[in-house]
């Protein structure tokens, strides 16, 4: 440990038990970003995903806006140790697009516009556990919170919540994504303080 | 368009602590484009997860450097090379 | 092998730059010195052991085991508001430096700079000016300095005073003294004109200030590789 600085706390903890290990709350909504944000119409959007047989399936925003939506209150936990409660979402369950998909795999990687990608397990995705979310706050998705649609899966670190998502990827084997690459968890669950791989 | 980078220069004190030498004055070629340049003018997204290190000409990725506890990584499949200025040696 | 270790740097002074910075003067026993235009990482640590680093420019040349800093508050941040309202002289941060290789001036060059500088992004531009004199250097050099308002300038005085081949021109964004020929407003092309295509040049600031003013200098006609630019972005504090 480096040489303590008089009077020096950081900015953090306004610590509790709601939050995971290592994290602190914060109220603003910080943006991380590893590439320029990329700006997508509607009228190319599309979201796909293609199974392990080579099956695509595809929406276009019109498509997605036909679904019906859900309204989930979730908490964010960042790997970079910030905490956001009880924030506002809307957008279409993933059980919902999952719905007419025939699939065995376990696997499954989130890319994004942008090149993004991250893994997770197919099981991590189902079961209202995770949304394609279009809006915040009841505002649409602004492009540096990663709109028009964004993965949102709350109960994994945030970097698994994809911006800008583009589709998911059903695989066999698992296919770590871009973080997971450069020393980062494979899978990420902050109330076991996944953050590093060997965590 | 973003802009909401920094240099390379931005990896001078993470890549110092790994390197004996000084990197961002290396000149870096991108295997995306071939563009080459210092690496202190590469388009530099970060600290936090992660430094990302993108080519200034086509926007890949370069390089990437996390910074673990007890690790640093380094992903340069980006680069196809590093061309880092070493002084002559002495005769 | 010259890795870089992180080293005790003890507050030796303060001055007061502007009503949001301050220049913060450290003694660090076994500096190993560095160039003008170079930056250094500080560390501070709490009682628990968190840490946080930021990157900070040298403001002032080599002189011995000297660093002096210039620091603007951030608002909302995390480690200005300690160095600014909270460290006093005696108290001690960790310094990892210096680094950067790219974005230096050195005395020996003689072709003429031009400097482009927003807020603070000064303040590694200032290191290369007192360089420059430190050195008795003849270089031909150009500052030219953007800030919102009027006081919010820093070296104000030491600017002030003539230096032979230093030319400094202000640009005010939002407000300008009274009675001044430019109207407040960023940096345009017409601002950068006049510069010879073969000067060196350096451009420092946020990264949409140094955006503008680098594609001001190519639309100019100066060569990419004679730019060379350092943006600090928004994850500062």
């Amino acid at each position: 440990m480096g040489i303590v600085s008089r009077g020096f706390f950081g900015r953090r903890r306004e610590g509790d038990a709601e939050l995971p290990p290592g994290q602190y709350l914060t109220h603003d909504f910080p943006v991380l970003s590893a590439g320029p944000t990329p700006r997508i119409g509607l009228d190319r959007w599309e979201f796909t995903i293609d199974t392990e047989t080579g099956e695509t399936h595809r929406w276009s925003w019109a498509d997605l806006m036909k679904l019906p939506s859900e309204t989930p209150t979730v908490d964010l936990h960042c790997v970079t140790k910030w905490s956001k409660l009880g924030t506002d979402w809307q957008g279409v369950s993933l059980d919902v697009l999952f719905e007419d998909v025939e699939t065995s795999a376990e696997y499954a990687l989130a890319y994004s516009y942008g090149g993004y990608t991250t893994n997770l397990p197919l099981e991590d995705l189902l079961d209202g556990k995770a949304w394609i979310t279009y809006k915040f706050d009841g505002e649409d998705l602004t492009p540096p919170h990663g709109g028009p649609a964004r993965l949102l899966v709350p109960h994994l670190y945030l970097w698994k919540s994809a911006k800008w998502v583009r589709g998911i990827r059903l695989m066999n084997e698992d296919w770590p994504g871009f973080w997971e690459t450069a020393g980062y968890h494979n899978y990420g669950d902050p109330w076991r303080e996944q953050r590093y791989q060997g965590d | 368009m973003s802009i909401d980078y920094l240099d390379g220069n931005a990896l001078a004190g993470p890549l110092g602590e790994i390197f004996a030498v000084e990197v961002t004055t290396a000149v870096g070629t991108c295997a995306g484009c071939g563009a080459a340049g210092p690496v202190a003018s590469l388009h530099v997204y970060g600290p936090e997860p992660g430094l990302v290190a993108r080519c200034p000409s086509c926007e890949e990725v370069v390089l990437r450097l996390v910074r673990t506890p007890d690790a640093v990584w380094l992903d340069m499949r980006g680069a196809i090379s590093l061309r880092i200025p070493m002084p002559e040696p002495r005769t | 092998m010259r890795r870089l270790p992180w080293r005790a740097a003890k507050l030796t002074g303060i001055r007061q730059e502007t009503a949001t910075a301050r220049t913060l003067v450290f003694t660090i026993p076994g500096w190993p010195g560095h160039l003008a235009g170079q930056h250094v990482d500080v560390r501070l640590t709490a009682p628990d052991g968190y840490s946080t680093e930021r990157s900070y420019s040298v403001a002032a040349p080599e002189r011995g085991d000297r660093v002096e800093l210039t620091v603007e508050l951030v608002e909302d941040g995390e480690v200005s508001p300690y160095l600014l309202e909270v460290l006093e002289v005696g108290d001690e941060v960790e310094i990892r430096g210096p680094v950067g290789g790219w974005f230096v001036w050195r005395p020996e060059r003689a072709t003429p700079v031009l400097l482009v500088g927003g807020g603070s992004g000064v303040v590694p531009l200032m290191a290369m000016i007192r360089a420059r004199r430190a050195a008795g250097s003849s270089a031909p050099f150009r500052l030219i300095y953007s800030v919102r308002e009027p006081d919010q300038r820093f070296y104000l005085d030491e600017l002030a005073d003539p230096q032979p081949g230093l030319d400094i021109t202000y640009i005010f964004t939002r407000k300008t003294p009274d009675g001044w020929d430019r109207a407040p407003g960023r940096i345009t092309a017409a601002d950068l004109d006049g510069v010879s295509p073969g000067t060196d040049s350096y451009v420092c600031g946020p990264t949409g200030f140094v955006e503008a003013a680098a594609d001001h200098l190519i639309a100019l006609g100066h060569a990419p590789d004679r730019i060379r630019t350092e943006r600090f972005g928004p994850t500062g504090g």
